[in-house]
């Protein structure tokens, strides 16, 4: 399947990722040759098959569920220990309301 | 002497009879450290001072009449995506290159309380994403019966520690083989334990249905101690089984009588190099020797096997790794104008190539109008994998599979084709997308000197028995290893 540089431009939009021009050009044709070996998925039959997201399911319920009880979490100082930018205790990010 | 050559039962046995101290053995691991790493690279961070810190710490509770623990004085590798505190975790990516967790995996508590040594962080393909280790943001590790060639991957720098010698045990992640392929390329021991028997609490996340943390080790009685330590139940990983996990070590040595094992013929015979398939061979008759019955099975669904991991393993990692915004850790890029930039040029110098095609596949895939024919069609055909297990185990004990269609590649072979490395992870991914055990066993050495491998699967819970099959196999095999290059 062929995607086009508008496609690929659109899903790097939704992903939070950037490309040059020339990492555009290799990724499609790379993009392309996976989705098309992907493509032979089509030939199952899965018409009344249900779908799995977990191979072995542990039940959750009020028996084995751990209580909701507090417990002591980071210190402020070690939450923050590995954030690029702090101040005056906080993550400090870009102004998002104008 | 040299103590990085010796097993856990003779660490265990010079400790407790005062032959030598846990620092000694240390000191001799971090020596060969030091000789064999400019070589093999299989560390992101050598732990040398905490180490021996720790290895005194040990030594000192001994003298005081301390009990000898299940791993006192052993040293550890631990993969570089595995949370260690204090220890930085980088996940072989720019985005964690200075990375500290202030808490460490329950796998790391469980190896620390049994008295483990961990001597350092291994490399690993950027977030587990790889067959090779070449997609480190640090350089590949190399294999060390040759140096042109890769280790495998993800967990290569894992594989590499323990067959060098670097140390006793190892563990890495595998997502969709990336135990055992490194093992196999490495000529170790590996395997990757049932889904829900080791608690993934603190492994950084890849692909949350399918990631295992495994154990490596360079005989099945060490394998068997060191996945004893890490298994069972663990209230923070809420996947976590919660049944009472089986004696390993014991199960080792009962006899093979009878033993029922499952080749899928037609399966393996399809595009597998002829050295494997002789090993395989080889490896049934002994199996037939020691009262085996080898029978032929089918798996009709297992062509699609790597089809449907590339989808569902880039899915889930679309959505996993949506939390490196540059914000709360990790790297954060210096020049942006607002959020929405900053968020897409950290994530664009922060991830390398392999990473972000995956986050791109697994967002398409999820996409608007694409959810259907790709992500659902997929988890279709997993229920339809599992199905062909289920049939299987209902006939036979275990199956025998290889482990990669070849032995180790030369590093920078596939680097260019996508599609060429993944099909690398032909005959691992299944184990992963059923969560069956599935262990990576050492079957001889190709001609020009490289190791060779056999998979061993069982269905759930089954370690037990693999081990016991490993066991006798090994002892069966029992060859000379070509010398390594370093």
């Amino acid at each position: 399947m062929a995607v086009t540089i508008e496609e690929v431009r659109h899903i790097a939009n939704l992903a939070n990722l950037e490309f040059s021009e020339e990492e555009l050009r290799t990724f499609i044709v790379q993009f392309s040759n996976i989705l098309d070996h992907i493509e032979q998925l089509r030939q199952v039959n899965t018409e009344t098959i249900e779908p799995t997201y977990h191979a072995v399911v542990t039940e959750i319920n009020s028996e084995n569920s751990r209580r909701d009880n507090t417990r002591a979490s980071f210190p402020q100082q070690v939450a923050l220990m590995n954030a690029p930018d702090v101040e005056q205790g906080q993550f400090r990010v870009p102004k998002v309301i104008k | 002497m040299e103590y990085c050559r010796l097993s856990i039962a003779e660490i265990q046995d010079g400790v407790r009879q005062k032959q030598f101290s846990c620092r000694e053995v240390v000191e001799d691991h971090l020596k060969r450290i030091e000789i064999a790493e400019p070589k093999l690279q299989a560390f992101v961070t050598v732990a040398a001072e905490l180490a021996l810190t720790r290895a005194s710490s040990l030594d000192r509770d001994l003298a005081a009449g301390g009990p000898l623990r299940p791993l006192t004085g052993v040293p550890v590798a631990i993969k570089d995506n595995i949370c260690t505190q204090g220890i930085k975790t980088t996940c072989g990516s720019r985005i964690l290159q200075n990375y500290i967790p202030p808490y460490s995996a329950t796998v790391v508590e469980r190896l620390e309380s049994a008295g483990a040594v961990i001597v350092g962080k291994t490399n690993c393909d950027e977030f587990g994403m790889g067959s090779s280790t070449e997609n480190s943001a640090f350089g590949p590790s190399r294999n060390p019966f040759a140096l042109d060639r890769v280790p495998g991957g993800s967990s290569g720098g894992s594989a590499v520690a323990v067959a060098a010698y670097e140390s006793v045990g190892a563990f890495g992640s595998d997502t969709g083989g990336s135990v055992r392929t490194p093992a196999a390329f490495c000529g170790v021991l590996g395997l990757k334990p049932t889904y829900g028997r080791v608690s993934r609490y603190g492994l950084v996340a890849f692909s949350s249905s399918l990631d295992t943390i495994g154990p490596f080790a360079r005989n099945v009685e060490d394998l068997a101690v060191l996945l004893q330590v890490i298994a069972g139940h663990d209230p923070l990983d809420m996947t976590s089984h919660r049944g009472t996990p089986d004696s390993y070590q014991s199960g080792i040595g009962a006899s093979l009588r009878g033993h029922r094992i499952g080749v899928p013929f037609t399966l393996v015979e399809q595009g597998v190099e002829a050295e494997i398939l002789q090993a395989l061979r080889r490896t049934t008759e002994i199996l037939k020797q020691l009262g085996c019955e080898i029978e032929e099975i089918a798996l009709p669904h297992s062509g699609s096997a790597i089809d449907t991991y590339y989808l569902i393993a880039p899915c889930e990692a679309s959505s996993n790794l949506a939390r490196y915004d540059g914000v709360k850790y990790g790297y954060r890029t210096r020049r942006f104008s607002d959020l929405t930039d900053m968020y897409r040029r950290t994530r664009a110098e922060g991830f390398g190539p392999e990473v972000k095609r995956r986050i791109m596949l697994g967002t398409f895939a999820l996409s608007s109008g694409y959810y259907d024919a790709y992500f659902l069609k997929a988890s279709k055909v997993r229920t339809l994998l599992i199905r062909d297990f289920q049939n299987a185990f209902s006939q036979v004990d275990s199956i025998l599979i290889p482990v990669a269609p070849t032995p180790a590649f030369k590093i920078g072979e596939k680097m260019s084709d996508p599609l060429a490395m993944y099909l690398t992870d032909i005959f691992t991914v299944p184990a992963n997308l059923s969560g069956i055990p599935a262990l990576s066993i050492p079957a001889g050495y190709s001609r020009n000197g490289l190791p060779l491998a056999v998979q061993l699967l069982g269905n759930h819970f089954q370690e037990r028995r693999l081990l016991n099959v490993a066991y006798h196999l090994r002892q069966a095999l029992a060859v000379n290893p070509p010398p390594l290059a370093v």
